[in-house]
């Protein structure tokens, strides 16, 4: 997040990255990732407006799994709000071409940071500690 | 030596309807995937998947056993068996010195823990034919690991199967599995006792046969 100020030493909050569909549109799957992760890795929670679709979640699980290592990065927890119906949509839908975004706000922190409280179809409560 | 290659691919290419489908045996930790792999194995081959254990990330590498026949209602179905690491999005070392490890060894077993779930998502992209996810009917699926991974697998349109596993279990709920994922049949069962087993094999015989 190039544009965003940088808080003075010492400061001791957390930073929230909320982060416009329109921003990660033009962005490659890659890039988004390294996105997230740069920020998450930072002690940053990211919030996606627009979430990222099934093979961008894939790579990101994967990617995470290789930035792992003790006692410095644990991994991440994510959180999407329930699909309604998640099998893949109606068969309109499905012959029409399937939204596999399907534009859902994703809250993504470091795992040993941010903890899910509650989670519903419209309601996700998270506990953010700082580092 | 280019004709015979193409000779031999053309050749293969006409079989290949009859090869064995890859089915991975997908799920978060501890769900028994490998209980499963192993009963299924050993019902068919005689032979074991991998060891298993009541510490989470015991399978930390796929293991595929090939060409298990299943025979149902006359029919014989060959797959192999890709048994895979549980999928998580996040490993601490820490949590494994709660099951009386020493740190070297917890933290080489969550080293090769993240391998294993990073070569279990390439699997899934690029390997696989067919989906058993398999889940702890004791614990709440509502997660959002198992929420990714069923948009992952329904996004490749893979034929996914959800076993409803631990059934022997007081705390089972079949029903909130079968509610959290009604998209998709559910088959409850328990691989540590072989309850159910019958529905299991008709299913696997009915979906990737």
């Amino acid at each position: 997040m190039p544009e965003a100020t940088t808080p003075e030493d010492g400061d001791d909050g957390v930073r929230i990255d909320l982060i416009s569909g329109a921003r990660m549109e033009g962005l490659a799957s890659m890039e988004k990732i390294r996105l997230i992760l740069d920020s998450v890795r930072d002690g940053d929670i990211v919030v996606l407006e627009e979430g990222l679709s099934p093979e961008e979640e894939s790579r990101l699980i994967e990617v995470t799994m290789t930035e792992i290592s003790p006692d410095d990065f644990t991994g991440i927890e994510i959180e999407t709000y329930p699909k309604p119906d998640s099998g893949g949509g109606s068969f309109l839908g499905r012959i029409m071409g399937k939204d596999e975004t399907a534009k859902k706000l994703t809250v993504i922190g470091p795992a040993n940071q941010i903890q899910t409280l509650h989670k519903d179809e419209n309601l996700i409560t998270a506990l953010v500690s700082r580092k | 030596m280019g004709l015979l290659t193409n000779l031999r691919e053309s050749i293969s290419g006409l079989f290949s309807e009859s090869e064995p489908k890859r089915i991975g045996i997908y799920g978060p930790p501890n769900a028994g995937k490998t209980t499963l792999a192993n009963r299924i194995a050993r019902d068919w081959t005689g032979d074991a998947v991998g060891p298993e254990s009541h510490i989470p990330h015991e399978t930390r590498r796929a293991r595929r056993k090939e060409n298990v026949e299943i025979e149902r209602n006359g029919k014989t179905v060959t797959i192999d068996i890709v048994d895979t690491p549980g999928v998580t999005t996040k490993v601490d070392y820490k949590e494994f010195l709660d099951h009386d490890m020493e740190k070297n060894d917890a933290v080489k077993r969550s080293r090769e823990a993240t391998e294993g779930v990073a070569e279990a998502m390439h699997w899934l992209r690029e390997d696989v034919e067919g989906v058993i996810y398999v889940l702890d009917s004791t614990t709440d699926p509502f997660t959002q690991v198992n929420t990714m991974l069923i948009g992952i697998i329904e996004s490749q349109d893979l034929p996914v199967l959800i076993f409803a596993n631990k059934t022997d279990l007081e705390e089972s709920d079949v029903k909130r599995i079968a509610d959290a994922f009604p998209q998709h049949e559910t088959v409850p069962l328990s691989a540590l006792e072989g309850e159910n087993m019958d529905e299991v094999y008709a299913k696997i015989a009915e979906y990737f046969g």
